[in-house]
């Protein structure tokens, strides 16, 4: 935990200035609150756990800290460990509370009070509140906890000028009466109440810091502090009518399959068709060719050869084919932020819509099978959007275990919104055919993958527990301004790699490296994968970012069955440079290689058994790959659950004899 | 009975949680031993649906094969 210390440590905060720890459940407005009080933007979203990161700004002398969303506050995950340890060491605490379950949320209310420290609370969503029909009487919630209560509506700024009042009115509430004399006890032994608190509800953690053995209590004092919230929550919530809105019957409509199903392939469909078509066709027609090729490129080619020649060495790099001022800026401009904004615009509108964990409950029952929970679908559907940000949003995850599944799984078979929309683009050439292949192909390989690490993998992963937000219809302000950040944060990510690239490339190039390059490769690209020779500058391309490879295969003539080969093998292929390092700092020395030489024999494996499936079949192509993929995928499946089922016989056995 | 037995539109009282871990963030949910939740929807092998007041809580099969309740209606 030196970490969350040091964190305290890092914030440097004025004198005479407060910690003020913004925390709740999740997905109530915390970083909502956290934005309008620092002017910062930090994600929100529909989903319970999308801060997983402490994030801190300044709200005049004060420092304001945004905390992941916890239903409470122990040592049970990563999030509540890194929330404990900010909210024990707050001046003041703002909890955001969200008033339509307020039964939920009052248990942290109260284990907040519980600790001591001076609390005033946000409730927050009235709106939601008054329109499923609840009166909530604040005065008497306010005197029953002992603190100030103000209401909210943080998306309209509603109350906040109030809530920011009432900080300086924070005071610590009442204190469930039966945990008193036990704190009073313990206070001889520990300084801090609301360490002393969380070594009586046994939190292993905190008790080492101390030197002294957990509690035994937890449950006792958990049970107790419920039976006080829901005599609380008794008293203060008054319901006038409870009727099914049309947003809670599509809610229902969402997870049930024979409806939940079709809805999801409408959804994906709609993405491709938005992605695919409109923005990679219509859109990036007009932005590569109309803009970039047919404006800049010709004026800046201009420019330069006003002071070099086209061929000098240093020209070739300018402006030559991988040229850092033509190629370079064509791609990251042109191709792939019209497509990364494309993305993130729909993402954001799922996100904020409250949808993504309804198909978490839908998909759960798969993803179990290749030892995940449905939770998992939230990084890898975001994994779409951006790997790096996906690999980093595993930690909601609820094992180690898990999480390296997930992130496995990621950095092989999710290609990034960028990557995808190339992609998306290339294979709408194709027809439906060779795209129902593609996605096979793909599927498959996630399945098997997953399917093997479940099985090699030690320990048992966890059970789907999650709560569903209710649907809201997603804020066009939240959605452009996440837009607009994401493709920011590409855009600075991106190009100074892009450029090394393709410094790289031309380097090689005029060196004449990239053909030596190319006819060492010939080998696995021509005879292997049956490409041009000329494809292995792709996938050298592409260990500097995956979608810079995918944009370098635009580039070819290819046949179709050559062009889904090449496609296969550039989406299983080496996550991009920014990504490994997300992966060694996530998953250390050790995994991250490991992970990165996984991609390349699985890359190479599965795009060569297509292409000589190909050339074995060369009349029925797409249905002889089709049906190995499938069998070979069912036969995985099948041996891996009879060694299984054969483990567990041995086990009983031995258990027996 | 298990939870993984439930009917769609029962109402039900949640009587033993095993796992301890699992009981504790129950309780943080107010859906711990003892409350009173109804099903609201099953995903075919898949998790159940449980719904509290306005709070809608999705449980995997494997957790809901270890859950024991009892049937009030
Ligand atoms: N109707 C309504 N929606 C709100 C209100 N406050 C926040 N929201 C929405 O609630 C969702 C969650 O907001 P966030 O700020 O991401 O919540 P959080 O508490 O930071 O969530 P985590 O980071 O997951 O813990 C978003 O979709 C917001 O638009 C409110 O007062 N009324
Ligand atoms: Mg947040």
């Amino acid at each position: 935990m030196a970490h969350c210390h040091e964190l305290g440590l890092k914030i440097d905060i004025p004198e005479n200035g407060r910690k003020i720890v913004l925390a709740g459940n999740p997905n109530v407005g915390k970083s909502v609150f956290f934005n309008a009080l620092t002017g910062l933007y930090v994600d929100v979203s529909n989903y319970p756990g999308t801060t997983l990161e402490i994030s801190h700004g300044r709200y005049g002398k004060d420092a304001v800290i945004d905390t992941p969303g916890v239903y409470g506050i122990s040592s049970f995950n990563d999030e509540e460990r890194i929330a404990r340890d900010v909210i024990l060491a707050a001046d003041v605490v703002v909890n955001v509370v969200d008033a339509v379950h307020l039964e939920r949320d009052l248990f942290l209310t109260q284990q907040i009070i519980d600790t001591g420290v001076p609390v005033v609370m946000a409730l927050n969503m009235v709106d939601e509140a008054a329109r499923q029909g609840m009166e909530i009487d604040v005065k008497l919630l306010s005197e029953l906890l002992g603190i100030p209560v103000v209401p909210t509506i943080a998306v309209q700024k509603e109350g906040l000028e109030e809530l920011k009042k009432a900080i300086d009115r924070a005071k610590p509430g009442n204190i469930s009466p039966e945990l008193q004399s036990r704190l009073t006890r313990m206070a001889t032994r520990v300084a801090s109440q609301g360490e002393a608190l969380l070594i009586l509800e046994g939190d292993p953690v905190v008790a080492e810091r101390h030197g002294l053995k957990p509690g035994p209590h937890r449950e006792e004092i958990y049970l107790a502090r419920r039976e006080r919230v829901n005599y609380i929550v008794s008293k203060v919530i008054r319901e006038i009518s409870q009727g099914a809105t049309f947003s809670t019957r599509l809610g229902r409509w969402m997870l049930r399959p024979v409806t939940g199903v079709p809805i999801l392939a409408v959804t994906l469909y709609l993405m491709y068709k938005i992605i695919g078509v409109f923005v990679a066709g219509g859109v990036v027609g007009f932005t590569e060719e109309t803009l970039m090729q047919g404006y800049y490129e010709p004026a800046i080619r201009g420019l330069v050869t006003k002071f070099m020649a086209e061929d000098s060495t240093l020209g070739q790099i300018l402006i030559g084919e991988f040229g850092l001022l033509t190629m370079t800026v064509t791609y990251v401009l042109g191709l792939l932020l019209p497509l990364v904004v494309g993305f993130y615009l729909i993402l954001s509108t799922l996100e904020d819509s409250g949808y993504l964990p309804r198909i978490a409950a839908l998909v759960d029952r798969v993803l179990t099978a290749v030892g995940l929970n449905g939770r998992a679908v939230i990084p890898m559907i975001l994994g779409f959007g951006c790997v790096t940000l996906a690999t980093i949003v595993t930690r909601l995850l609820g094992s180690e275990r898990e999480r390296r599944i997930a992130i496995f799984l990621l950095a092989l078979a999710i290609p990034c919104s960028a990557q995808l929309g190339v992609i998306a683009g290339m294979l709408a050439g194709l027809g439906a055919p060779y795209i129902a292949l593609y996605v096979l192909v793909i599927f498959t390989v996630l399945v098997i993958v997953g399917t093997l690490l479940n099985y090699v993998l030690p320990g048992k992963s966890s059970d789907l527990l999650i709560d569903l937000p209710p649907l809201r219809l997603p804020r066009i302000n939240n959605v452009l301004k996440k837009t607009g950040t994401k493709s920011f944060q590409f855009l600075q990510e991106a190009t100074p790699i892009f450029a090394l690239g393709a410094l790289l490339i031309s380097t090689l190039q005029v060196t004449g490296i990239l053909e030596i390059l190319q006819n060492l490769l010939a080998p696995l690209t021509v005879g292997w994968l049956n490409l041009p020779k000329e494809s292995a500058t792709a996938f050298i391309m592409g260990i500097v970012r995956r979608d810079f490879g995918a944009a370098g295969l635009t580039e070819l003539s290819l046949d179709p069955m050559q062009t889904l080969v090449a496609l296969i093998t550039i989406t299983l292929f080496v996550p991009c440079i920014a990504a490994m390092l997300v992966l060694f700092k996530e998953r250390g020395k050790q995994e991250a290689p490991f992970i990165w030489i996984g991609s390349w024999i699985v890359a190479f494996l599965v795009g060569g058994t297509v292409a000589q499936l190909a050339k074995t079949y060369p009349n029925h192509a797409v249905t002889a790959v089709a049906l190995s993929f499938t069998v070979l995928t069912v036969l995985t499946v099948l041996v891996i659950k009879n060694l299984k089922t054969r483990l567990a016989l041995k086990a009983n056995m031995a258990k027996e004899g | 009975m298990k939870l993984s037995q439930v009917k769609k539109g029962q109402v039900v009282k949640i009587a033993r949680i095993p796992n301890e871990q699992v009981r504790s963030q129950a309780i943080r949910f107010g859906i711990g031993e003892g409350s009173i939740v109804i099903c609201e929807e099953i995903i075919p092998a898949g998790p159940v649906i449980l719904r509290k007041n306005r709070q809608e809580i999705a449980v995997g099969r494997g957790l809901a094969e270890e859950i024991t309740i009892q049937a009030v209606s």
